[in-house]
């Protein structure tokens, strides 16, 4: 470490951190703990109502239906991801893919979901095809249910994770593949025991990218879901703003975040332990070493 | 033949030489392979024995990593067959066949300690952990790595890379292994080290080998035979001294070693005795066994290290003496040897290569400017290609 003006250039984040992230922590932590006041707001008298609220058998189930849909909608995302990252660094055709791949952005996220409901609606296009071949006879509700959540919510987040995929794979030296296929593997296990330890890092990173937006989505289950498909995040909305229990509100978020960073800590010690310690340990994490003798 | 190990000591791989001849006799028969326009592999058939060191030479591009490649499963040709010990082995994948390679860059995977790598393929067989104990430690002893086993790649140099590759290579037991420019990643020092230990093993194990390279010196130092490769083609197979003394074409006496190759006119023949016409030179005998007919127009050469070089006018009674003067144009002094480009009055520039023998033997020095005579017999120069 260094001492000295480092410290002064690093004063601006400090500043922007403390100011948007932690003062507003602190206010979510200290809300959790008042009286909900009359209409929204607060009462500045503490008590633990809000946490015993969370006890409640909804809330639980929202919250073990959330973790499913998380955890489902993530591992889906990162099977369709890994073929995807692992596709576009051997093509030849490297900037276009990517540019595909980013071109869902210059789109706003709301828009794209509005997109989604005209797709798949009962009068949407999807089923116009369906009912025009003759496929079915009657439209099909797509919609409202976790299967459109899922498939939304896998839609929204899978480019961020392919692009953390996409960055380790690259680097990846694919004569190792050559290497165990030579050494007796299959096409199968030589991905098992050669490709896929050796980009974990990028399966990490991809991971924790759709995992954790994903454990707090609102706009998605709010547009396409249903009642059975409610997530924490719209658990949150709706104690904010038609309960108007804003310490309830926090007490949830509070939840949602201790869950993820709890979840996200376990993992990396699991799959790293050099990550929480050491300097830089952050970008170990998305930038594998290079491959051994790797000079492409 | 010794080979001196690295961590210090001085190991004798010679004396426990395998006598019996083991591995598989490759065939490669008519194969051809392009990528897009480019022909990789044009009409290319060798056959290789059974044990055989045998070496793919040739510049880069010229084919030979493609034919390994071939062999290996990574590539499938056009047409043609490639056939171990009789059996077509091209419809068989990579992991189907008892054939091994020591990549270029090792590939040694990082995520695994160099007794992993090595263990690789007995894991993929299941065999049990006591068996892969002892087999990984033999083939760490016969590369003398047993004190690196728990090391990750990342932590060996170069020369313990290769070593790691060529024990996970073997560990497997393959009729044939196959090497892509195993030495090129290493320093000169330590590629001359590892190319004797590579013959040691070889003389060892006993199984074929088959070695990419573009370096001529390694591929004279150590294989049985070498096949001169070039633009997807094979231009001659044979031993080390065949290929040297006696290149098929052109590009062979060029690719080999140094020479001087020129074109000549052919002027008379007397037995295997043939006079040359050569620009800048004049008239010089040359020998070939079956000679040209006269008026042909031929390509001839001789070895730089066969033509000597002096002061004194040699005294050329004996028949078959090529004499001629000229003037020092550039001397190359590299310790254990000169080179000399020697200009002749009419422009013709001839390479020398002069041993430094002992002093007593030298002779004065020669320098820059200075005019000297050449001769070398007709028995060392040849025809390589008639042109017309």
């Amino acid at each position: 470490m260094r001492r000295g003006p480092g410290r002064l250039y690093a004063a601006p984040a400090l500043f922007w951190l403390s100011v948007f992230f932690l003062a507003p922590l602190v206010i979510i932590v200290a809300y959790s703990f008042m009286t909900p006041g009359k209409r929204g707001g607060i009462e500045w008298k503490p008590t633990l109502d809000a946490y015993r609220a969370i006890a409640n058998p909804t809330f639980l189930k929202v919250t073990l239906s959330t973790i499913v849909m998380a955890i489902g909608s993530t591992a889906i995302t990162l099977l369709i991801a890994i073929p995807c990252g692992y596709y576009m660094a051997r093509s030849k055709h490297q900037n276009l893919l990517l540019m595909l791949v980013m071109i869902p952005f210059w789109t706003n996220f709301l828009i794209r979901i509005y997109a989604w409901i005209a797709i798949l609606g009962n009068e949407g296009f999807l089923n116009d095809i369906l009912l025009a071949t003759g496929l079915t006879t009657e439209s099909i509700r797509f919609l409202y249910n976790r299967g459109a959540v899922m498939l939304v919510l896998v839609y929204t987040y899978l480019p961020y994770a392919i692009l953390p995929l996409y960055s380790t794979i690259d680097k990846f030296d694919f004569a190792l593949l050559e290497a165990a296929r030579d050494l007796g593997a299959t096409k199968l296990s030589a991905i098992n025991r050669v490709l896929l330890p050796n980009i974990k890092g990028g399966i990490l990173t991809a991971f924790l990218f759709t995992f954790i937006p994903i454990f707090g989505a609102y706009a998605v289950p709010l547009l396409v879901g249903g009642t059975e498909s409610y997530m924490l995040g719209n658990l949150i909305a709706d104690e904010l703003t038609k309960s108007r229990d804003w310490p309830l509100a926090s007490a949830i978020s509070l939840v949602i975040t201790l869950v993820t960073t709890v979840g996200v800590l376990l993992l990396l010690r699991a799959n790293g332990a050099e990550v929480l310690g050491g300097s830089g340990g952050e970008e170990r994490v998305i930038q594998e070493p290079a491959p051994v003798g790797g000079t492409r | 033949m010794k080979a001196a190990a690295s961590n210090g000591g001085i190991m004798e791989y010679g004396g426990d030489k395998v006598q019996q001849v083991k591995g598989s006799d490759v065939v490669i028969e008519h194969v051809r392979k392009s990528f897009g326009d480019f022909k990789a592999l044009d009409d290319v058939s060798v056959s290789i024995k059974k044990g055989e060191f045998f070496s793919l030479l040739g510049p880069s591009g010229c084919g030979k990593t493609t034919l390994l490649r071939i062999i290996a499963g990574f590539e499938s040709p056009e047409s043609g067959s490639v056939l171990l010990d009789g059996l077509d082995v091209l419809p068989l994948p990579p992991d189907g066949r008892h054939v091994n390679t020591v990549f270029q860059n090792y590939a040694l995977f990082p995520h695994l300690s160099v007794f992993e790598n090595v263990a690789f393929s007995m894991r993929l067989k299941r065999a049990p952990e006591s068996a892969i104990k002892s087999r990984v430690e033999e083939y760490l002893q016969l590369v003398e790595l047993q004190a690196h086993a728990n090391k990750k790649p990342s932590q060996l140099s170069g020369g313990q890379k290769q070593r790691v590759a060529i024990a996970r290579a073997l560990i497997n037991e393959p009729s044939v292994l196959l090497l892509d420019e195993p030495l090129s990643a290493l320093d000169a020092k330590l590629r001359q080290h590892m190319l004797i230990e590579l013959d040691a093993i070889h003389d060892k194990i006993g199984i074929t080998f088959i070695y990419v390279t573009h370096d001529q010196q390694e591929a004279l130092s150590v294989s049985d035979r070498i096949a001169v490769m070039n633009q997807g083609e094979v231009l001659q197979i044979g031993t080390p001294q065949e290929i040297y003394e006696a290149p098929a074409t052109d590009f062979v006496a060029k690719f080999i070693g140094e020479t001087n190759l020129y074109e000549a006119d052919v002027l008379a023949v007397a037995g295997e005795m043939v006079d040359l016409r050569v620009e800048g030179l004049g008239t010089i005998k040359v020998t070939d066994i079956e000679p040209p007919p006269v008026g042909s127009r031929v390509s001839w050469t001789i070895r730089p290290e066969k033509i000597r070089i002096g002061f004194d006018e040699p005294r050329s009674a004996r028949n078959g003496i090529n004499a001629a003067q000229g003037l020092v144009d550039e001397p190359i002094y590299s310790g254990f040897q000169s080179k000399f480009y020697v200009k002749t009055p009419s422009g013709a520039v001839l390479k020398v290569i002069k041993q430094h023998a002992d002093w007593s033997d030298e002779g004065p020095e020669i320098a820059w400017k200075d005019s000297v005579w050449l001769s070398f017999s007709a028995e060392d120069a040849y025809i390589v290609e008639v042109k017309r």
